[in-house]
């Protein structure tokens, strides 16, 4: 398995290195600090800002702070439900669509891009208003709905996933060694994706701890409804956390990625950074040339 | 495009060559749909019974259930009309400006080495802040821009004690939810164009190059060209994001501004007469005909992207 992926990158890695005269990276790198520069500044002052509001001593008084513990811990349900069934529902599917329905990628890229462009408090007052009661009356409806949340991001970091190997050589070999379906999915494809699944994971837990429209007219506390619950007698300790868990996102995604591309260059295979793939698009034009 | 077309036209010359052969050519292609059964039936319940459900709400009586057209007439007039026309003015701002910044962040770490931290660090914080919004971001901003705010200070500091805010400049109108709606926008636009970015074959700008093109004739004629039509997709994208924004308008404004998902989210929370939640259905779907708009467009975009890239 690492032999075919290494000889594929050993294949394709010379043409994406040798892509740019050198002469011109120099010239273009001007503008690209440039830019990266006022990027930093836009997104940097705010956080910086409310660094400052929310002083040191609120860090430390997050936790342990009214309500906060089951807020956190309904969010965290929540987190748990819809990445378990996020990854149920969309492993198997991005890995069929991959290699029995080819053509059809494009028509799953619309479908999945939808829950960024629908209005959550439109799709939340048509839950509430579908949904059986049964349903409504647990916050367990909310987990259900952040999986459809979650499409867009987990659906692309997957794509990006099974697009950096190639899938169809590596089932097929699977396949004619005596493999079964199960075995093939479990034993071949997922330790592939991991870094795929574990960007989803992360990007939708992300979106749970985050994720407040909803939530709000869905009547939970989740952990985003307590912040704007107790922005009113504690801005400081609100802004804290919701800092916090920024960052520990980051953090978390970033690690992903950081290992993810280690173990790529370890065991050959192209990079995957969440939603793109390095070094991939060479081998394929070649392949369809052929 | 054209290998879809042979792909679709073939087993149709299969069939009716030979009768026995169209039902097992039927049967395969349905069985071959089995596969995405499971997210199919996930996405009509999850994703297609709520927006139903709104549709007919949108058409019925608050109190008596019966049909009537009322909702959808009271939603474009007034109040609801001027909202409407703000939240396209705001998307299509935010869109735009977004969509540009977000495109040159996109260039500048595609074209820097692969696999560099800096690289990382800008697609994993695109990812963190594509889903930051609400209460901590409108916060964040009130820390930085509002009167008081750290940046106001700055600004005072500098200039010899300008006061932006005496000057015409505030956070909680349009043009200020714009600058915070940036702060959600730019990242998603990093992340949409990223692939389109990636299929921009290295070679075909040698291939330029080595004709004589320029920077300028390279953009002009063949990046620009290759391009567009994904730019004018993720832009679309965008501008459905910024329309479906609800928390951080709320947040910052604390609802003040007429945008539409603020006034479907107190027709619907019940801060205005009871009764009215049926108007919060029309207004709903209003915004669904505007989404479906803009998603036929997209599809029709990537198509077209499709052509070079990929």
């Amino acid at each position: 398995m690492a032999t075919i992926a290494s000889a594929e990158q050993a294949d394709t890695e010379v043409p994406a290195k040798a892509g740019r005269p050198p002469g011109r990276r120099r010239r273009w790198a001007a503008w690209r600090w440039a830019v990266l520069l006022i990027a930093a500044v836009f997104f940097g002052i705010p956080l910086y800002s409310g660094l400052k509001f929310a002083g040191f001593k609120a860090f430390t008084q997050v936790i342990g702070y009214q309500q906060f513990g089951s807020a956190f811990a309904l969010s965290l349900r929540l987190a748990l439900i819809a990445t378990v069934l996020t990854l149920v529902l969309m492993v198997p599917t991005s890995v069929y669509v991959h290699l029995r329905l080819p053509r059809t990628r494009r028509f799953m890229e619309a479908i999945t891009i939808l829950p960024i462009v629908i209005p959550p408090i439109v799709l939340i007052i048509g839950v509430l208003k579908a949904a059986p009661g049964f349903l409504i009356a647990t916050p367990n409806l909310l987990g259900l709905e952040y999986v459809i949340l979650s499409m867009p991001f987990a659906y692309r970091s997957l794509d990006a996933g099974l697009r950096s190997f190639d899938v169809r050589t590596l089932v097929e070999a699977s396949n004619s060694l005596g493999a079964g379906w199960p075995t093939t999915l479990w034993r071949v494809v997922i330790p592939n994706l991991r870094t795929a699944i574990m960007s989803a994971t992360v990007l939708t837990v992300a979106l749970v701890l985050g994720e407040y429209t909803m939530a709000s007219l869905d009547n939970f506390q989740t952990f985003p409804v307590w912040i704007v619950n107790f922005e009113q007698n504690s801005g400081p300790v609100s802004v804290a956390a919701s800092l916090l868990a920024l960052f520990v996102t980051w953090l978390l995604l970033m690690l992903i990625v950081t290992v993810g591309s280690r173990s790529a260059r370890k065991h050959g295979g192209a990079q995957v950074t969440l939603f793109s793939v390095g070094i991939q698009q060479v081998s394929r034009t070649r392949g369809e040339s052929e | 495009m054209a290998d879809s077309m042979t792909e679709v036209a073939v087993p149709e010359a299969g069939a009716s060559g030979t009768r026995p052969g169209r039902f097992s050519v039927l049967l395969r292609a349905g069985l071959r749909w089995v596969g995405v059964l499971p997210f199919g039936v996930y996405v009509a319940l999850g994703l297609a019974v709520p927006t139903i459900a709104i549709a007919i709400g949108a058409f019925q009586n608050s109190s008596t259930g019966a049909a009537t057209i009322s909702n959808i007439d009271t939603a474009v007039h007034g109040t609801y009309l001027t909202g409407l026309e703000t939240s396209l003015e705001l998307s299509a701002i935010t869109a735009i400006a977004g969509g540009i910044f977000g495109l040159f962040i996109a260039y500048a770490i595609q074209t820097a080495k692969r696999g560099t931290v800096l690289r990382r660090i800008v697609i994993t914080l695109s990812g963190v802040f594509a889903n930051f919004g609400g209460v901590p971001l409108a916060i964040l901003f009130i820390a930085a821009l509002s009167t008081t705010g750290v940046v106001t200070g700055w600004i005072a500091d500098v200039f010899n004690g300008f006061d932006i805010w005496n000057h015409g400049f505030t956070l909680y109108d349009l043009r200020g939810v714009a600058i915070v709606y940036m702060y959600f926008q730019v990242p998603l636009m990093v992340l949409v164009i990223l692939p389109a970015l990636e299929g921009l074959r290295p070679a075909w700008r040698e291939a330029a190059h080595n004709m004589g093109a320029g920077t300028w004739h390279y953009w002009r004629y063949v990046g620009g060209p290759v391009l567009f039509p994904s730019f004018l997709g993720c832009l679309l994208l965008l501008f459905g994001s910024g329309l479906s924004a609800y928390a951080t308008a709320e947040a910052l404004t604390g609802g003040t501004i007429a945008l539409t998902p603020i006034q479907i989210g107190s027709l619907l929370n019940g801060n205005v007469l009871a009764g009215q939640q049926n108007l919060g259905y029309a207004l709903g779907l209003i915004m669904i005909a505007i989404i479906a708009i803009v998603m036929i467009l997209y599809t029709l975009l990537q198509r077209r992207a499709a052509r070079w890239l990929r």
